[in-house]
């Protein structure tokens, strides 16, 4: 039997006195597509984040194909050293909804220089590699723009495009389109929809439900912490048996979402 | 004022300036360590790194120039006066650099520094390729703020024995017994360098990509 690419399980996490994960238990299978939802506060972010370590859960494990991420497993349970959880983290990429792009830096500096510095790549390697990254979401010719010379779709395709430089499995995304306006967003989720046709492994937390409900292969629904729903869209869209969910439905059908039905 | 006496101070005022630049220079690379030890997570380092900061922001230039001049041959180390100035004005300098690049480095946003951990560097490769360029931008008016200030500060390393531009109208005005227009001369002097520093600081930060607001 083949690990999960992401297996998160029995996973809490507090805030001083806020639970903001209770108990969370999920897989991801290598290849899917899962779409985390959820009311604001949900802590559907904060899952993400636990998957990437960025965030550290207070009780509970998460496996990375397999592989223990943050805390060794085993008995003598113990904080990962950085180079330890350096190469768990090398397959995962994570997309933020800030984009996060590195100011002093060229579309093309930001996607080169990892490959350089961490890859070990020559300049021209690393840069015709990103090179070839940026046209695959469409801004080879802002290749020599700065961040602050692009429109935020193009900063958060540019920031897919570095990610993907790295040669991940499993690509996070937080609320990637979030910062964004309506005809940008589209831009974006564009490029995601391609990745997923390519059978990249992903997570995505998102407010976009058309999105999720057409690409996701699994929705998961959080509330309060918990996980209410894991499971195919169909299920979930078609028949939300769960009053929380049906009632957080119901506000995006509201807004003539209603392609959903 | 003849052009003899107003050209001995050109050539003096080139040592203020070599002896500033240099001084900003090392200082500069002085404060980015100390910044980096203070930001590395060992207590040790960042009391080390305090306390450095401290003292030299605390406690008069002068002072310190004269300590230095003093205490070097005191444990057997004898410099000529150019690097006893270097030494005392850059680690003088170093420390204001250190706590200007501090607010730099506090405004670097955090999910800066998370896509850095994500992309796989390590903590001192985010450091150098990441938070210390963006600090950099960010604090560059202070750093041309500083150079300035430098520059003029030099006149005080004439105690250690260098002659500059302060210390050679000091003794053309002793041995003229013309005070007046070789000090004011000795101003416009000063006046002329700052002005181009900031004219140069400007430019410089017209042309740096990536400065908030760009």
């Amino acid at each position: 039997m083949t690990d999960p690419a992401i297996n998160v399980s029995h996973v809490s996490k507090q805030f001083g006195e806020t639970q903001v994960l209770r108990d969370i238990s999920m897989q991801v299978e290598a290849g899917k597509v899962s779409c985390l939802i959820g009311p604001s506060g949900s802590g559907k972010s904060t899952l993400l984040r636990c998957m990437a370590f960025l965030e550290q859960a207070t009780s509970g494990s998460i496996h990375i194909e397999g592989e223990p991420l943050g805390f060794t497993d085993g008995p003598q349970r113990r904080r990962q050293s950085p180079a330890e959880l350096r190469r768990v983290r090398s397959r995962i990429g994570m997309v933020f909804q800030q984009f996060n792009l590195w100011p002093h830096m060229t579309a093309l500096g930001n996607v080169a220089i990892a490959l350089r510095k961490v890859r070990g790549m020559s300049r021209s390697d690393a840069e015709d590699r990103a090179m070839a990254q940026l046209d695959k979401v469409g801004l080879k010719e802002r290749a020599h723009h700065y961040p602050a010379q692009l429109s935020g779709g193009q900063q958060q395709r540019v920031a897919i495009a570095r990610a993907l430089a790295l040669d991940p499995t499993i690509m996070l995304f937080d609320e990637p389109t979030s910062a964004l306006d309506p005809e940008l967003t589209g831009e974006v989720l564009n490029v995601m929809r391609q990745l997923a046709s390519e059978g990249m492994t992903m997570v995505v937390v998102t407010h976009e439900i058309g999105f999720a409900a057409s690409v996701g292969n699994r929705i998961a629904f959080l509330d309060g912490g918990r996980l209410l729903f894991h499971d195919t869209p169909q299920a979930v869209f078609a028949a939300p048996r769960e009053p929380r969910l049906e009632q957080f439905l119901d506000t995006y059908l509201d807004r003539g979402a209603s392609m959903l039905k | 004022m003849t052009w003899k006496l107003f050209s001995l101070l050109l050539e003096a005022s080139l040592m203020t300036i070599l002896v500033s630049a240099v001084s900003i220079l090392m200082g500069l690379v002085m404060a980015i360590v100390l910044s980096g030890l203070r930001m590395s997570g060992s207590r040790v380092a960042d009391a080390g790194a305090g306390v450095f900061i401290s003292f030299f922001r605390g406690v008069p230039l002068l002072v310190q120039l004269l300590l230095i001049f003093n205490l070097l041959p005191v444990i057997g180390i004898t410099l000529p006066s150019l690097a006893t100035a270097i030494i005392g004005l850059s680690l003088c300098t170093a420390a204001y650099q250190a706590e200007n690049l501090r607010g730099g480095f506090e405004g670097v946003a955090p999910g800066l520094i998370e896509s850095a951990e994500m992309a796989g560097f390590t903590r001192m490769q985010s450091f150098i390729y990441i938070r210390t360029p963006i600090a950099l931008r960010m604090t560059f008016p202070a750093l041309v703020n500083e150079a300035i200030l430098i520059l003029k500060a030099s006149s005080l390393v004439s105690v250690v024995g260098l002659i500059e531009l302060t210390k050679m109208a000091q003794n053309l005005s002793a041995s003229t017994y013309r005070p007046l227009p070789i000090f004011a001369a000795a101003g416009v002097i000063y006046l002329a360098i700052n002005l181009v520093v900031a004219a140069i600081g400007q430019r410089a930060e017209n042309a740096l990509p990536g400065l908030p607001g760009k």
